[in-house]
């Protein structure tokens, strides 16, 4: 119990940035004949936003009810700060958690919502009136004490869910989808603000959510996760750039892929053959492939050019550059989207910004385009 | 669309005719002077003298008062267990027995009641054979087997009740440090309570009103009303069931008056909250 | 550690105190009634042959079938066991028919007035079932107030013999089980998406065949429902038969009543009792396979 009482964790990380402030080994979690969660291991550092993003099914809410003590671990251990916490129950635990639903009492007022995880510590009630005063203050939300919850909006309501989940100080936060709940206007507002707070508060926090968009802009780090397992781990920019698998680059964000041989690798990467693009391509960032294997090249949208004529003849055989037929052009406002049906037959797509005012002489549909792509773009993949 | 929403608002007209002619009748003619029951004394009616002798009938009176007795006690009772069923059912998984008490829970509604109340008579008889108890059957055999069908009815409203509520309300209480026993009474037992009410209110009336099962578990010197008023009305009509019809409905009536007007501030409260609610939203 | 093992204790608990309750007055009582009927009367206390007796120091089980045999030869029983399912399936019928255009009009009324019916369908149900099948009696006698009216009217000139006739009993049975098909039908009409019936009128369905094609079809669950709860207790009704009922032909639930208490033989009763569950098993069954799927579109 008392261990809940700590006092807020300084804002900056004490330990070092590599020290493992959650440490999770070798985690399994089986429901029945199916295996939600499947050796998963994982380090969590003080002080960080780390995401969980997976589709549904992927193993991500288990894992995370796992850390709030919902469920047991099948196999494997969860240590927080130090101390095993795989079979505490979840009312013994330094850890809170936002609810999707936020799961606000019905039956109680704002204050006394937040005041009830105070309560079970039995502290004084001018202890527990201050606090939920300062951490109302925090959220925004004095002077709503006295509601219910079915009288606040759906924002309100997540401000309330948040104060009452941080009261404790708890060593670790857990959101689930904090903000799938809110329309799409508030959950950018309500992003920086949680960023805001995580800030002046320190507390670690886990997300957990399907929304790339959102474990993008929040988090510190994210794990990919796909049918109980961590694909990858890395920084938002890491992940999006460097996907370690087609899973991965196929489930954040679009992609263009194409299937290939490597026919050459040396010091300026990897020169792959793609009967389904019709082209070489060239990926310098890219090595340790033998010769002959069957690799993917993904090219995400953005980084391709389109151009009437093509550009740079005078490379030697067309590497990285392909020929197509514009079939389908989508305006979103600040892109376009340009499907392009290439020579070989196969569909490529490609995302412009739209950088002038009605610009002249747009590219029309059926208009015949060359597209390239730097050589850093393109990312090989073997699985 | 016209001509058939007219005729099945013609159909509820004469539905809800159906429904109280005969409970008017009821009421008219408690007020009927001639020992007729259905034929008007014009010249000496409306009276009261069949509610006086109504509440000088001392065999109602001990019948009725037994029934309340009863009544309470086994609405009490149903209330605690089928509340225990209703939590084991809404929020226990799927755990071993779950298939055996929701099927038992929910066939006394639907079973017979001759036969549920033969089987009871015959488990006290084979009681008092096996253990020497009951030692008859009586007051409490009746309140048993008036438990047993009503706390069904109460399982029944306080698992929907839980269903349409999220699990992580209680998840919520339990992260943030309150034991199971605590969630259940700070955080289940205030958001069941109104099912529980209703249950309560049910389960009640269920008991009082019942005829076929307490006929069996019932023996000489434990008569419930109901049992009263059937062997008074099988052989012949009397007028002073009239006045203790009236008076029921009347009863009935103004409870159900009472709880919604009740309902109906509630409802204009949470309206209310709503419009406070979207205003924030701004 | 040893929290979750309270927990998991104070859980077995919680389910274990109903589920045994359920064991020793449901399911245990039931069982009795199965194993009586598998006796022969005698004149006794108790007043059956035991199941299990003793011969020369063994064990010997004794199955008699001659109560079954004995309500199989006897046609009244199967004549009113007969009559018990006319009666309740033409009861149900009769409820269908006056209740759904009662659903169905409470469904489209307005928000404002939608309580206000159901609660007036409900009263009657909260007021004593005995005395309502009572007032019939009053209504339906020689010197009744139909008869009267009748005849103050001049449509007859003979009182009509309503009373003691089918006529009654299905009068009383639809009279005190109508809002048990009224609730579920309008559970299930008030919950249909108006667009729909729009969406077909758009497609140049009239009204009665955007009916039939859209709303009956989608509110069959609540006519299973409802049918149900109406023929399931309408099959052994003991009151309504009792009261206003031909004093010739019995229902199923009366002979029972009566093998028990009059002829006091208990191994006819209870097998009168097992050939009842019998015959209500299939219906039973579905009745709560619609329940929980209820229960589980409310989860």
């Amino acid at each position: 119990m008392s261990s809940q009482a700590t006092p807020a964790a300084p804002p900056a990380p004490a330990s070092g940035p590599d020290s493992a402030y959650v440490r999770i080994r070798d985690v399994s979690k089986k429901f029945g004949g199916i295996t939600a969660v499947d050796h998963v291991s994982l380090d969590i550092r003080r002080g960080e936003i780390f995401c969980l993003l997976g589709g549904s099914g992927s193993g991500k809410t288990t894992l995370l009810r796992m850390l709030a003590g919902f469920e047991t671990p099948t196999a494997g251990t969860i240590e927080i700060d130090g101390q095993d916490l795989s079979r505490v129950p979840p009312y013994e635990r330094p850890v809170n958690m936002m609810f999707q639903s936020y799961a606000l009492f019905p039956h109680m007022s704002v204050e006394r919502n937040v005041a009830f995880g105070l309560e079970q510590e039995h502290l004084g009630r001018d202890a527990i009136r201050r606090q939920v005063g300062e951490i109302l203050e925090i959220v925004k939300m004095s002077g709503y004490g006295a509601r219910k919850p079915h009288q606040l909006s759906g924002g309100q309501r997540q401000r309330v869910a948040l104060a009452r989940a941080l009261v404790k100080r708890p060593k670790l936060l857990l959101l689930d989808e904090p903000l799938a709940a809110l329309d799409r206007k508030l959950r950018e507002h309500t992003q920086f603000e949680l960023l805001n707070i995580q800030q002046r508060l320190g507390v670690t926090f886990i997300v957990v959510t399907h929304d790339q968009e959102e474990a993008m802009t929040l988090g510190t780090r994210l794990g990919v996760m796909n049918r109980g397992c961590i694909v990858q781990v890395g920084t938002p920019s890491d992940i999006y750039e460097s996907p370690a698998s087609r899973f991965v680059a196929d489930f954040i964000g679009s992609v263009n892929m194409f299937e290939g041989q490597v026919y050459a690798n040396g010091a300026d990467g990897l020169c792959i053959r793609s009967a389904d693009l019709g082209c070489t391509v060239r990926a310098e960032r890219a090595a340790g492939c033998p010769r002959g294997a069957t690799v993917w090249a993904a090219i995400r949208p953005e980084k391709i050019q389109i151009a009437r004529a093509a550009a740079g003849t005078a490379a030697a055989p067309a590497e990285n550059l392909v020929a197509g037929t514009v079939r389908e052009i989508a305006y979103m406002g600040d892109t376009s989207i340009y499907l392009v049906r290439l020579d070989s037959g196969s569909m490529l797509r490609v995302t412009l910004p739209n950088v002038l005012r009605g610009a002249e002489g747009p590219i029309a549909r059926e208009e015949r385009v060359w597209l390239s792509w730097h050589g850093s773009s393109p990312v090989v993949l073997t699985e | 669309m016209k001509p058939r929403g007219l005729l099945s608002r013609i159909a509820l007209a004469l539905g809800l005719v159906f429904l109280y002619v005969p409970i008017i009748s009821m009421i008219v003619f408690s007020f009927n002077n001639s020992r007729l029951v259905t034929v008007w004394d014009a010249a000496h009616s409306p009276t009261l003298k069949w509610y006086g002798v109504l509440l000088h009938n001392e065999q109602i009176l001990t019948a009725a008062w037994l029934s309340i007795r009863i009544a309470l006690t086994a609405a009490s009772a149903a209330v605690v267990l089928g509340t225990l069923a209703g939590v084991a059912l809404a929020r226990f998984g799927a755990y071993r027995g779950r298939m055996l008490l929701a099927g038992m829970v929910t066939a006394p509604i639907v079973m017979p009641e001759v036969i549920t109340g033969l089987s009871l008579l015959l488990l006290f008889v084979a009681l008092g054979q096996l253990i020497g108890w009951p030692k008859g059957v009586g007051a409490v055999t009746i309140a048993l087997a008036h438990i047993t069908f009503c706390m069904a009815y109460v399982t029944v409203v306080v698992q929907s009740r839980l269903a349409g509520f999220d699990e992580s309300l209680e998840e919520a209480a339990m992260d943030l440090g309150a034991r199971p026993l605590k969630v259940f009474f700070r955080i289940t037992l205030p958001l069941i309570l109104p099912a529980i009410a209703s249950g309560w209110l049910l389960a009640f009336t269920l008991s009082w009103d019942d005829l076929v099962i307490t006929q069996f578990v019932a023996g000489p010197g434990s008569s419930t009303l109901p049992m009263v008023v059937f062997s008074k009305v099988r052989f012949g009509v009397t007028p002073d069931v009239n006045a203790l019809a009236t008076i029921l409905v009347l009863l009935v009536a103004t409870g159900i008056a009472i709880s919604s007007l009740w309902m109906r501030y509630q409802q204009r409260r949470r309206e209310r909250d709503l419009q406070l609610a979207a205003a924030a939203n701004l | 550690m040893a929290v979750r093992l309270s927990q998991a204790m104070g859980r077995r608990l919680i389910a274990a105190v109903p589920t045994l309750w359920l064991l020793v007055l449901f399911l245990i009582p039931f069982l009795i009634v199965f194993r009586i009927s598998f006796s022969e009367v005698r004149l006794a206390i108790p007043p059956y042959t035991p199941l299990l007796s003793w011969h020369h120091g063994a064990p010997h089980i004794e199955v008699h079938w001659s109560a079954y045999s004995f309500l199989f030869t006897d046609p009244m029983y199967v004549s009113s066991y007969l009559y018990s399912l006319k009666v309740a399936a033409v009861s149900t019928l009769c409820c269908l028919l006056i209740g759904y255009p009662m659903a169905y009009a409470i469904a489209r009324a307005s928000t404002a007035t939608r309580p206000l019916l159901l609660m007036l369908i409900v009263l009657p149900f909260w007021t004593s079932f005995l005395l309502r099948v009572y007032a019939w009696i009053g209504l339906l006698n020689n010197n009744g107030v139909i008869n009267n009216v009748l005849l103050s009217l001049g449509v007859i000139h003979h009182p009509l013999a309503l009373l003691q006739t089918d006529f009654a009993v299905y009068i009383g049975i639809v009279y005190s089980y109508l809002p048990f098909m009224i609730l579920p039908l309008y559970a299930n009409l008030e919950k249909h998406d108006p667009a729909l019936l729009e969406a077909a009128a758009d497609l140049g369905a009239r009204p009665w065949r955007a009916f039939l094609a859209v709303t009956l079809p989608q509110s069959l669950p609540g006519i299973a429902a409802g049918s149900l709860l109406v023929f399931i207790p309408a099959v052994g009704e003991y009151v309504i038969p009792t009261l206003l009922g031909r004093p010739d032909q019995l229902m199923i639930g009366r002979v029972l009543s009566d093998e028990f208490f009059e002829n006091r033989d208990w191994p006819v009763a209870s097998a009168v009792a097992i050939l009842i569950l019998l015959l209500l098993i299939v219906p039973i069954m579905l009745f709560q396979r619609v329940e929980r799927r209820q229960l589980e579109a409310a989860q």
